[in-house]
């Protein structure tokens, strides 16, 4: 059982890594990854987030939407699953709204930095991108929560390793045509080529 | 004579001249002839007559162990093929040549060396063209200098294919490299990623079968013949030593990549830039390290599936890419760590990742080329961290 659990762990971080596997989550990954500072902080933030909403998200589908979910409530068979999208979005904002005060208020050098990252994590594709892996693949509870924290940590991983290489290519001489966005976008492409090392591993 | 003739158009090339545009080419052929007349003023540089061209001229040269035995090794495999079944000659132009000049002879150095040159020298000299091509252009566009960065990548480049590939893909590989791996980034020093490493990668995801498939390693048509590591993944151990000892491969009597063979040659190539101190001893010593340390832990974790698990580190150290990477493309001075610290650190997770690769992903048995380049990805992380915990410290001493 802890073996499964590890191998879904590694697997979520380096196999299948949001950011650099299904490119998920760009707008923030190119845009806040200028420092690495900034970068580590929106990269908890996003695990964070990710790790509350996934097994959140799997209970509503398991206890709410599912097709037999409602026994409880004596609704055997009403198929809730159409709802889906709206409660795992609902969700999502929620736990950034929470994250967000609690930011404000406790870290606010990092709630200045991030700025409207922070509450744009709500509609950031790698964390609803989670929720419908999990959807897709039946994780258990379990599965879920380790799924979640994995494929947060793989995101922050890469983005904290952009953000190095970012750091470095300061120095560096891009074409004026190339510079920004350009060699960012060229410099992920070539971080996934590397990244494709772990493609193919079986656990 | 030489410095006449420059000197003597060099006007033309000159601010105002007829050919200012293409002052980078002619910088280029002054400056590999001579040496540059510009020499640092300022107070604060290091007394030695070391530059980057003698730097990159010394990586070049130290090369060239590992590239005639990877001829004579191409050459050697190829004929000894040809001898045990009767096959003379192909309708190729090198057939041509190999009938003129020399015989089938697997058993002479000469003949073996002239037939491995005749597969690699084309590879090399497209390399070599497409590549400088590129740079010329990029120098001449952007205003910079063409230097002496190419020759390694060029060589480094041509060595890690095998003798078979098609030249097309040649070219289209060092491309990539160049320019996608360097001159967008600005040129040599400015790139993140080691450029040849990066074209071979590309070559490897876009073409796997010329580049990786069981035909690819010996100079022959219809041949087809695993290299050692693919061996060792389906059959483990004793498939392995029932075809070569490590001896063998320790001097590299055996199938693969043209100038990766050897762990001799490369090992006399490798000391001498690690002498040198061009190659920083600490990162051959982390990949040395990270290599045994995670070899012995797949060896005590064992393996009841992958017959991979069984290998010795020490046969790791043999087999495939892993000298040539570890003494020429993770030493790369530019995409490597910067600290101290931090290059042990990076070779040590280059070590562990090549195992990581060889024996946990069955898609690549070859692992030092990606091995090396999540290496290089993770080098500006890990200056960073080893430069905050410096900060850290120091801060922390101060404050007593």
């Amino acid at each position: 059982m802890l073996e499964h659990y590890l191998s879904l762990l590694v697997k979520a971080i380096f196999v299948e890594n949001m950011a650099l596997a299904f490119f998920l989550g760009m707008c923030t990954f190119i845009a806040v990854s200028k420092k690495m500072k900034t970068a580590i902080g929106l990269g908890i933030a996003v695990t964070f987030v990710q790790a509350i909403t996934v097994p959140a998200n799997n209970l509503i589908l398991n206890y709410l939407l599912k097709e037999g979910a409602l026994e409880w409530a004596g609704l055997g068979s009403v198929d809730l699953t159409f709802l889906g999208l709206l409660s795992y979005i609902g969700m999502i904002a929620a736990i950034v709204q929470i994250l967000e005060m609690f930011l404000d208020k406790y870290v606010p050098s990092l709630y200045n930095a991030l700025g409207v990252f922070l509450p744009l994590i709500t509609v950031n594709c790698a964390i609803l991108g989670g929720s419908l892996f999990m959807v897709e693949r039946d994780y258990t509870f379990g599965e879920s929560v380790v799924y979640g924290i994995g494929s947060g940590a793989g995101w922050a991983i890469a983005i904290a390793v952009l953000a190095g290489i970012r750091e470095k290519l300061k120095y560096s001489d891009v074409p004026p045509g190339l510079r920004g966005t350009g060699i960012t976008f060229i410099t992920v492409g070539l971080m996934s080529l590397a990244f494709m090392s772990f493609s193919g591993i079986q656990l | 004579m030489i410095r006449k003739l420059f000197d003597k158009i060099e006007p033309h090339f000159e601010k105002g001249g007829k050919y200012h545009k293409y002052y980078a080419v002619y910088e280029m052929f002054d400056t590999f002839f001579f040496s540059p007349s510009s020499v640092t003023h300022s107070a604060a540089h290091v007394r030695d007559g070391i530059d980057l061209k003698r730097i990159m001229i010394t990586v070049w040269l130290c090369t060239f162990p590992a590239m005639f035995f990877g001829m004579y090794n191409v050459g050697a495999q190829a004929l000894g093929y040809m001898a045990e079944n009767n096959i003379t000659a192909q309708g190729d132009w090198r057939f041509f040549f190999t009938d003129l000049l020399i015989g089938y002879n697997p058993a002479s150095i000469w003949d073996c060396f002239i037939y491995g040159a005749m597969y690699f020298l084309p590879i090399y000299a497209v390399t070599f063209a497409v590549g400088i091509a590129w740079e010329i252009l990029f120098a001449v566009k952007r205003g910079h200098e063409v230097n002496e960065g190419f020759f390694v990548t060029s060589v480094l480049f041509a060595l890690s294919c095998p003798p078979t590939v098609p030249l097309w893909q040649v070219a289209l590989g060092i491309s990539f490299g160049v320019v996608l791996g360097k001159e967008v980034f600005g040129g040599t020093g400015k790139n993140f990623l080691n450029p040849a490493l990066t074209g071979r990668a590309f070559l490897f995801f876009a073409y796997p079968a010329s580049m990786s498939g069981d035909a690819a390693w010996t100079a022959v048509d219809g041949f087809s013949g695993a290299t050692a590591l693919s061996v060792a993944a389906s059959g483990g151990m004793e498939a392995l030593q029932g075809q070569l000892t490590w001896m063998d491969a320790f001097i590299g009597n055996m199938q693969g990549s043209i100038g990766e063979t050897s762990a001799l040659a490369l090992l006399i190539g490798g000391g001498l830039l690690v002498l040198t101190g061009i190659a920083s001893w600490r990162i051959v010593a982390g990949v040395f390290v990270g290599t045994a340390a995670m070899g012995m832990l797949f060896n005590a974790v064992g393996s009841t599936t992958n017959p991979m698990f069984e290998i010795p580190f020490y046969w790791h150290y043999v087999l495939g890419g892993w000298a040539l990477g570890t003494f020429f493309m993770a030493t790369d001075p530019v995409s490597a760590s910067m600290t101290d610290k931090g290059k042990f650190i990076f070779g040590a997770l280059i070590g562990v990742m090549v195992m990581l690769i060889r024996v946990v992903n069955p898609a690549f048995p070859e692992g030092m080329m990606l091995a090396i380049l999540f290496g290089n990805l993770l080098a500006p992380t890990i200056d960073y961290f080893v430069i905050q915990a410096n900060i850290k410290r120091r801060l922390a001493r101060n404050v007593q």
